[in-house]
């Protein structure tokens, strides 16, 4: 009962949140130096005075400022964000039919990170001044201080000129012509470098997580006991330590999301993966605001989407909270 | 008296005031001396430089994809328009440290006043200002400054303010989390009872405890901003009349297969400016949070 309540008002809060993203586009457009119509419309050129027109009987732009609000809330509910010119689509199926690809990148970025990260921080934390953590330290630094887009560059002259294993741009091959699995693996394959790249932030910030929370949980209380009525060590380790200190590690990946989308931008530019970058990318260069205005909106409903799931995971994951439920 | 151990002696022996100690631990940090040195550096070459090596990064000086270390006229190469590197290298960082610090400022600054309200008074307002830290939170950061610089003038201040009010959330918790703490010590009860007003208490009493950890997120700030700073011009939303590593990356990112240096160089530049900002902030940490000095 208490848990069915929990989720109603995550959502209700949730649903209060993508509101006030919606409220915050309407202020921005607004705000903007010039004619709001033409902001509407974009520097997509071709665009006449009917269309000017059009938008402003569609947006209500004559009108009074709250009923303005309330017919771009009420296309909101009904789906519709807009047009844009220069991709000739509604926005809404613009960003959608891109979100695949971008959501791939970031979940395959967000376990590269994880495993490789906690595994190192781990290894790490069983000798904390040794030669190997030391070693760690200063690569977590070097993978935190290189910009995203610039080592993807990096990646792709190395494995276009020196190693070529790997593909350096788009989704798949268009020129194979494979089935299903033969797909999956193309896409597997591409998606090697990108999600690599997006993922060094995270291996270096993710491993020194996971040795500062490894050491910090081995030197409390509970371990301690556990050593001493004799529990192996093997045991200890894994399922006493890991167990809690991964804890935090998952809040923070939760709390990753949006900056993974914010890295996921760049890299993806860099790579033609054809996601919510790439279309970020283009209508940046075009100036198609409605098209950037409904990026915004939809990454606020993916960093939501994805908080709702972590604490999902996190209720899943810790041993305390699992005990309370039963 | 006599029976007291010799060790109680000890805490008073060391009359030394916490910021010079701190400074003192700061300065044994081998790493945090390299950062130091490294940015430096990075900014003496970006204020004196240009003047001194003389050549105008837009200024074509050299054959198109000039490969470097073959024409001594240009010894980084050029781009695909025959721009000179080396010059783009000079004088591109002026716009990328400007912009860095003056984001991480603009951060710090939303961040500490949105904290330090919501943690002094609680209640209300901390209900209020916490939701729309969530709220903004909820923004992926690039995103958000990429709609801001795009809707607006994509001026180097208007890069600075996207930054700042796409970037503050942390800050923001992490004030609010130290005056939850040190508003409820002595120290400032006695304050309050003596009749100082709010504002002495937040600003003077407070807040330099608050400082430490502060300080610490701002210098790792820094490096977050130049990353930033970087990013957007990368994407074409900085101001095109004004070099910088990340326009050097993003004008020369389709020709990489012609000419791997034009890239390589200026985004090394950044990786070194954000690497001496987070050695520094690594020192910072350690000298400042002795308790944490362990892990």
């Amino acid at each position: 009962m208490p848990i069915l309540r929990l989720v109603l008002e995550r959502i209700a809060y949730a649903f209060i949140v993508v509101t006030a993203v919606l409220v915050l586009n309407f202020i921005l457009v607004r705000l903007a130096p010039g004619d709001p119509a033409e902001v509407i419309a974009g520097e997509s050129g071709g665009i006449t005075e009917e269309i000017l027109a059009a938008i402003r009987r569609d947006y209500g732009l004559d009108l009074p400022i709250h009923e303005q609000l309330w017919i771009y809330l009420g296309n909101a509910i009904q789906g519709d964000l807009g047009y844009s010119f220069y991709f000739n689509s509604p926005v809404v199926e613009l960003v959608v039919s891109r979100m695949g690809p971008t959501i791939l990148l970031i979940l395959a970025a967000t376990v590269i990170a994880l495993f490789i990260g906690t595994t190192l921080g781990v290894l790490a934390s069983r000798n904390p001044e040794g030669l190997f953590s030391n070693f760690l330290t200063v690569a977590s630094l070097i993978g935190y201080s290189a910009p995203a887009f610039w080592t993807g560059l990096m990646l792709i002259i190395l494995f276009a000129f020196v190693v070529p294993i790997f593909p350096i741009a788009g989704l798949y091959d268009v020129t194979l012509s494979v089935g299903f699995f033969g797909r999956a693996l193309d896409i597997a394959h591409h998606l090697v470098l990108p999600a690599f790249t997006l993922a060094i932030i995270y291996i270096a910030q993710y491993s020194r997580l996971a040795r500062a929370s490894m050491l910090e949980v081995l030197g409390s209380d509970y371990i301690r006991t556990a050593r001493a009525k004799g529990v192996a060590e093997r045991v200890v380790f894994f399922k006493h330590a890991l167990r809690n200190a991964v804890l935090p590690i998952i809040t923070i990946t939760g709390l990753h999301f949006g900056n993974l989308l914010s890295g996921a931008v760049l890299v993806e530019a860099v790579f033609n993966w054809p996601g919510l970058g790439t279309l970020a990318f283009d209508s940046l260069l075009r100036r198609d605001y409605t098209t950037i205005l409904a990026l915004l909106f939809f990454s606020a409903l993916m960093v939501i989407v994805a908080n709702l799931a972590t604490d999902f995971c996190y209720r899943l994951a810790d041993p305390r909270i699992k005990g309370k439920r039963s | 008296m006599a029976e007291r151990p010799a060790g109680a002696e000890i805490p008073v022996a060391t009359a030394e005031s916490p910021a010079r100690e701190a400074w003192r631990m700061f300065l044994r940090n081998r790493s945090a001396i390299l950062g130091l040195v490294l940015l430096a550096a990075i900014v003496l070459i970006s204020l004196f430089g240009p003047p001194l090596y003389g050549v105008d990064p837009f200024k074509i000086k050299g054959a198109p994809f000039t490969p470097p270390g073959v024409d001594p006229n240009v010894p980084l190469g050029t781009d695909h328009v025959g721009r000179d590197i080396l010059a783009g290298m000079i004088g591109g960082g002026r716009a990328t440290l400007a912009v860095g610090a003056s984001a991480a400022l603009m951060t710090v600054a939303i961040g500490l006043l949105v904290g330090a309200m919501a943690g002094y008074y609680g209640g209300l307002v901390d209900e209020i200002l916490m939701r729309i830290t969530e709220f903004f939170q909820v923004l992926p950061s690039l995103i958000l400054a990429m709609v801001l610089v795009a809707l607006f003038t994509p001026s180097l201040y208007m890069i600075a303010i996207a930054i700042g009010v796409a970037s503050w959330q942390s800050t923001a918790r992490l004030a609010r989390a130290e005056f939850l703490r040190l508003k409820e010590l002595e120290f400032v009860k006695a304050g309050r009872t003596i009749g100082a007003t709010d504002k002495r208490l937040i600003w003077v009493v407070i807040l330099p405890n608050a400082l430490p950890p502060l300080i610490v997120s701002a210098t790792l700030i820094v490096g977050v901003a130049i990353l930033f700073e970087a990013g957007l011009s990368f994407l074409g939303l900085g101001d095109p009349n004004i070099m910088s590593w990340g326009l050097m990356i993003g004008s020369s990112r389709e020709y990489i297969f012609d000419s791997w240096w034009s890239a390589t160089f200026p985004g090394a530049a950044i990786f070194l400016s954000v690497l001496s900002v987070s050695l520094i902030g690594d020192g910072l940490n350690d000298a400042l949070n002795p308790k944490l000095r362990e892990r």
